[in-house]
């Protein structure tokens, strides 16, 4: 049987090709034992986590969120300050920093998911800005432009991670217990009314979907996920400031998405891996690698607007992952 | 004890009466109909039945619950499930995703059962995979074939089975259908009549229809209902709305001197 790359999802049906690519990822760094490519693959990482938190708002909910640096950032900060204020072991931060950013993207979801469309957009593009302009200004908090040098490195039951080797593995595993679970949700009654609400929500509303607080929920599994990856990122860094939580990254993150496809779990898994890669590649452009990025975004909206797991000119993205029906008396339908 | 009852309710859009002063009541069991000229308030009074506009005056009550102060997903919840004009499919979901989804408030899968899948959550789609497929079923051979298809590949007509499949699945008490023929052929039309009364028949669901098809609303309905610019002209068994002089004039004009 063939499989379609939109449809694909790691289940026990397909364990001969999900299983080969895990264990290709699993070997990887013995073969590469180099500092540098190891970075970018942690890095790599990093961004699955987070466009695949966005593929849940934007992918399936189909709301329009701006804002999902500003949610990394809260999640970094708030590891950073529990590691570096009160000696907050990762195992701690981890889950605390991805409740703090779900309670923010609750805080900014409640009063503005009644807001349609582009309204949305534009609430969540200021709530990045504020966020940011906070993590600058208050001093007292965050330090302000110094940023907060001196993170432990994680260290998990008294085994501290040292190199990108070890942390490559780390970030495996959360890449693998996100996408597990993100994929859990949305293959669900849950995930179902997600998809009806980017379908058609007034449909969804007279089949007795409450749509406003699905969106919320979906809105704050987003940033929760987005939490997560920020406490990774701060005890990997072992540093943060503000500048890695601009706006810029924001549209990274979305291109990520974009580029690889919204709306299917591979997408943005691809589309993380495949910008994160791009780039190092052309190094040499230097300055003029953003020039790149902007070609490729257009390119993939023009060219391919289902994104790289799409199928195109078949079906768009496939908005659902389940199984299909199998019916004894399934017979070729009657035109 | 009445299934519906719309007393006295009104809409005004800006200067114009929408609806005026409304009263009507469906008993269980029934199947009505509501017919009127294009403009004369038969959407809007749907609208206001299932809670996607707001009452200016007057009360609905559903089952003794007041159903105009509440939200739709409510309304619906209490089982009263409608389809639309121009239909409103989820166009990137399979048939079978949507008969899932109208079962919806039969459902009580939240993000932990479905990060855990206990036994309940398993039996639960089962069952409601079932039960889609028996709906499904109910329009022979039009949708069972496509139940792996996207909404967006069915026909016009499909599209339209496929609303009122994913309507019934959640086994209404009353079932709103707007124009359920709109666009379709004579031989589709008097398929979907047929459909009518066997929802009424074998499901024993009550059903409230917006038709301009008369061939249909003569053939389905039990009791017909006359709306014009906003008002009930008339009402009876269809046998007397074809020969209520009121009715002929809003739909024909008057005659000349008359």
């Amino acid at each position: 049987m063939t499989m379609a790359l939109y449809d694909f999802i790691p289940r026990r049906g397909n364990m001969k090709i999900w299983l080969p690519v895990l264990g290709a990822l699993v070997v990887f760094p013995f073969f590469v034992r180099n500092e540098y490519i190891l970075n970018t693959a942690v890095f790599a990482g990093i961004y699955v986590i987070l466009a695949s938190s966005l593929n849940i708002t934007n992918g399936y909910t189909g709301l329009f969120s701006f804002g999902h640096a500003a949610f990394y950032g809260i999640g970094a900060y708030t590891a950073a300050i529990l590691a570096t204020r009160f000696g907050f072991p990762f195992l701690l931060t981890l889950p605390l920093a991805g409740i703090v950013a779900g309670i923010c993207g609750a805080a900014i979801a409640l009063p503005t998911l009644r807001l349609r469309g582009i309204f949305l957009a534009l609430v969540t593009i200021g709530f990045q800005q504020i966020t940011f302009l906070v993590i600058m200004n208050w001093i007292g908090l965050t330090r302000g432009p110094m940023g907060i040098p001196g993170i432990p490195p994680v260290s998990i039951f008294g085994f501290a991670l040292k190199s990108n080797f070890e942390y490559y593995y780390l970030i495996l595993f959360l890449d693998v217990v996100v996408i597990f679970l993100i994929a859990r949700i949305v293959d669900s009654r849950v995930g179902r009314t997600f998809v009806a609400i980017r379908e058609d929500e007034l449909a969804a509303q007279s089949i007795s979907i409450n749509t406003f607080r699905t969106k919320v929920l979906s809105f704050v599994l987003a940033t929760f996920f987005a939490g997560l990856a920020g406490a990774f990122f701060a005890h990997h860094a072992r540093f943060v400031s503000a500048d890695s939580f601009r706006l810029e990254e924001t549209f990274l993150i979305l291109t990520m998405l974009i580029v690889g496809g919204m709306g299917s779990i591979l997408g943005p898994v691809i589309g993380a891996v495949f910008l994160v890669i791009l780039p190092e590649v052309f190094r040499f452009l230097a300055e003029y690698r953003g020039v790149v990025y902007g070609l490729i975004m257009i390119a993939a909206i023009l060219f391919r607007p289902e994104g790289i797991a799409g199928v195109p000119g078949i079906i768009p993205t496939r908005g659902i992952l389940s199984r299909p029906e199998k019916l004894a008396t399934m017979e070729e339908p009657v035109p | 004890m009445s299934l519906l009852e719309v007393e006295s309710v009104s809409v005004v859009f800006g200067g114009l009466v929408a609806v005026k002063k409304v009263n009507l009541s469906i008993q269980e069991g029934e199947v009505v109909g509501l017919i009127g000229p294009n403009g004369a308030g038969k959407t809007t009074l749907f609208n206001c039945v299932c809670g996607f506009q707001p009452v200016d005056e007057g009360g609905i009550l559903f089952q003794n619950h007041s159903i105009h102060v509440m939200a739709p997903h409510e309304i619906a919840a209490l089982g009263l499930a409608r389809t639309f004009q121009t239909s409103r499919i989820f166009k990137r979901m399979t048939v079978m995703e949507h008969v899932l989804l109208g079962q919806h408030s039969h459902q009580r899968t939240g993000v932990w059962g479905a990060i855990i899948r206990p036994a309940y959550v398993i039996q639960e789609e089962e069952r409601c995979r079932e039960k889609g497929l028996q709906i499904l079923s109910f329009f022979e051979d039009r949708l069972l074939p496509r139940v792996n298809d996207f909404g967006e590949t069915l026909s016009y007509a499909n599209r339209r089975r496929l609303e009122i499949a994913r309507a019934l699945v959640s086994d209404p008490k009353l079932l709103l259908l707007d124009e359920p023929t709109a666009g379709m052929n004579p031989h589709e039309s008097a398929g979907i009549a047929r459909l009518i009364r066997k929802i009424r028949d074998e499901l024993g669901t009550t059903v409230f229809l917006i038709e301009h098809d008369m061939k249909v609303i003569m053939g389905a309905s039990d009791r017909i209902l006359v709306l014009d610019h906003g008002e009930k002209i008339a009402e009876g068994l269809p046998e007397e709305i074809r020969q209520n002089h009121g009715v002929i004039e809003a739909y024909l004009g008057r005659k000349h001197g008359a």
